[in-house]
């Protein structure tokens, strides 16, 4: 995994005016890895990613890939021999979905028949119906026509993937949708992805590292995410990380440890209740959760909060509990079905124990 | 009669269709002399306006320059040509071309930089060269536009086309000049009529040609190459004509 792909050594960007975008930037990029640039705006992530392809030319200093100096390939050639993929789709309007997709197979000189075929396969990878081939971009959703340009970027099967803030012009749930269809793919194709993006949230679910730039094209910190949550390295990192970072750093440790009870379930519709001042948790019949029936509200059902799967992290189980009506945050099995509730404290309590945990092996 | 019916009876009159100075030589002949304008201010105003709007070069002197070329009075060029290099076709043509650079010039510059800024980095992204870009990206997208400033050129061509009667050559214009000197009112309206009518039904087939050349994905977008081309003042030809001969 270790092994570098991608390397910048000592590179900077400078326009003509004043402060550089990019300085002395050294890092090394693993091959097969999502590594995520992010920062605020004007924090040269962006230039950095595009100086990869050569969109940007380096003012000084040299970048590698697979061992290669980009400036030892044509420009248009190294483009190629890459994906990219932006925040506006930049899907050519005056072509179909299917051919924009055999874009650059096309470039490499691949028969238009054979192009379409891939571009055809692709469109079922990233999760859009073949129907929608024929279609031009601007029959397309926001979300669909972000899925199109990753097919397009994957159509020559690069080894490697820039992404320039790919998601950020979708609304949060495609965006969230997008976003695990990314690591579903990455699963199976193992690319080098470098992926842009002003989100620290963003950054911490998708990479696989992280490297935080500061405004002047400065590289703050370079970790993977749950070290950046956990230990931010300077006071710039730490405000960019932002509030709930303590909440956030909790998506990476598993919550095993976490209790989970017993819980008396009914369905609804069933038995009157026998002490009307408890919360009672209402199932269908395959033993789902649908709500809650609260205290002295008789059979008013009322919404469930997140629910707490095998395997999820102690974020999730400290969510289920906190937002639940009932402050017992159900715990469901793997085919759905209630298994139980866990309790906010008890959570705490296991959070707090992996704390010393990790301290006693300092 | 009235003038109208006058010209009625005159355009009506088998005469009149006939003979080398009958309505389809002239028609032809105005076709002609329209057809060498556009084709030499087309082999000009294209490749400068594609380069600048491809590059965002010498956009200021190209507006610059067409602006001052459409200022110019259209006989007075005309009959400057004539004296300069003498009589024949080309004098007036080249008179005619400088005329129409400016709108071509404008509409392809226009047509190029309308496309979408962020779709042409990605066609460079995708590693596409420059003369791909322009011609696989920038023209397919932009011929929208561009189809707007091609059009209203077309029609002020076959508009002002009518001035070369005065040098005298053939051509529509032949009526209103001819009509002007006999004081035959019911001839001059004819030619007008017969210039409008060539200027729509050229007119229509270039909408039709637009329809065939521009992707179906453009159509839902920007409709603001056809404002312009539907924009038929320049259109009446005899007024380009009178304007013309008191510039």
């Amino acid at each position: 995994m270790a092994e570098a792909m991608i390397e910048f050594q000592s590179v900077t960007k400078q326009y003509q005016s004043g402060q550089p975008a990019v300085d002395q930037l050294s890092m090394s990029i693993d091959r097969g890895s999502i590594t995520v640039f992010v920062g605020p705006s004007g924090c040269g992530k962006t230039t950095s990613l595009r100086m990869i392809n050569r969109m940007v030319e380096p003012t000084s200093g040299t970048i590698t890939v697979g061992g290669r100096d980009v400036t030892s390939v044509p420009a248009a050639e190294l483009r190629r021999s890459m994906g990219y993929v932006m925040q506006s789709s930049g899907l050519m309007p005056h072509r179909s979905v299917v051919d924009n997709i055999a874009t650059v197979p096309r470039l490499n000189g691949v028969p238009k028949a054979d192009a379409r075929k891939r571009a055809e396969e692709l469109l079922d990878v990233v999760g859009l119906a073949p129907s929608l081939g024929k279609r031009y971009p601007s029959q397309l959703s926001g979300g669909q026509q972000q899925r199109v340009g990753v097919a397009r970027a994957l159509a020559a099967d690069p080894p490697v993937l820039l992404m320039d803030e790919p998601f950020s012009a979708v609304d949060p749930v495609v965006r969230d949708e997008l976003q695990q269809e990314l690591l579903r793919l990455q699963r199976d194709l193992a690319k080098t992805i470098v992926f842009v993006t002003h989100d620290i949230d963003e950054a911490t679910v998708l990479g696989d590292k992280v490297a935080v730039f500061a405004v002047g094209g400065k590289l703050a910190q370079y970790a993977t995410p749950e070290e950046i949550l956990r230990a931010p390295a300077n006071e710039f990192v730490a405000s960019f990380v932002g509030r709930d970072r303590g909440f956030r750093h909790l998506a990476f440790t598993t919550a095993d440890g976490v209790a989970v009870h017993p819980v008396d379930a009914v369905t609804r519709g069933g038995d009157a209740r026998a002490n009307a001042d408890d919360w009672r948790l209402v199932v269908d019949d395959q033993q789902r959760p649908l709500g809650w029936e609260g205290p002295g509200l008789d059979s008013q059902l009322i919404p469930g909060g997140s629910l707490f799967r095998p395997g999820d992290t102690l974020r999730r189980a400290l969510d289920a509990a906190l937002s639940s009506p009932s402050g017992l945050g159900v715990a469901v099995d793997g085919d759905g079905k209630v298994a139980g509730v866990v309790k906010g404290a008890e959570v705490l309590a296991v959070i707090e124990s992996a704390r010393q945990v990790r301290q006693g092996a300092l | 009669m009235n003038i109208f019916t006058e010209t009625f009876a005159w355009l009506a009159d088998p005469l009149h269709w006939s003979g080398p100075g009958g309505i389809p030589v002239r028609l032809l002949e105005h076709l002609q002399y329209s057809g060498l304008v556009l084709i030499i201010a087309a082999a000009i105003a294209v490749p400068v306006g594609l380069y600048i709007g491809h590059t965002g070069r010498g956009r200021v002197v190209a507006v610059a320059v067409a602006g001052a070329l459409r200022a110019l009075p259209t006989l007075g060029l005309l009959v400057l040509f004539a004296l300069v290099a003498g009589s024949g076709l080309m004098p007036p043509v080249w008179a005619l071309v400088i005329l129409t650079v400016p709108p071509l010039l404008a509409g392809t510059y226009a047509g190029i930089s309308s496309v979408d800024s962020n779709v042409v980095d990605a066609a460079r992204a995708m590693g596409m060269k420059e003369l791909q870009v322009l011609f696989g990206v920038e023209v397919p997208n932009g011929l929208l536009v561009m189809f707007g400033g091609i059009r209203t050129a077309v029609l002020q061509v076959i508009a002002t086309v009518s001035v070369v009667a005065y040098l005298p050559l053939g051509g529509l214009g032949r009526y209103l000049f001819d009509g002007l000197v006999l004081q035959d009112f019911p001839r001059m309206l004819a030619g007008s009529l017969l210039i409008a009518a060539l200027a729509m039904v050229v007119d229509l087939v270039l909408a039709a040609v637009q329809r065939l050349v521009v992707s179906p994905g453009l159509s839902a977008r920007s409709k603001g190459g056809r404002k312009a081309a539907t924009d038929f003042s320049a259109a009446a030809p005899a007024a380009a004509a009178v304007q013309g001969g008191t510039a």
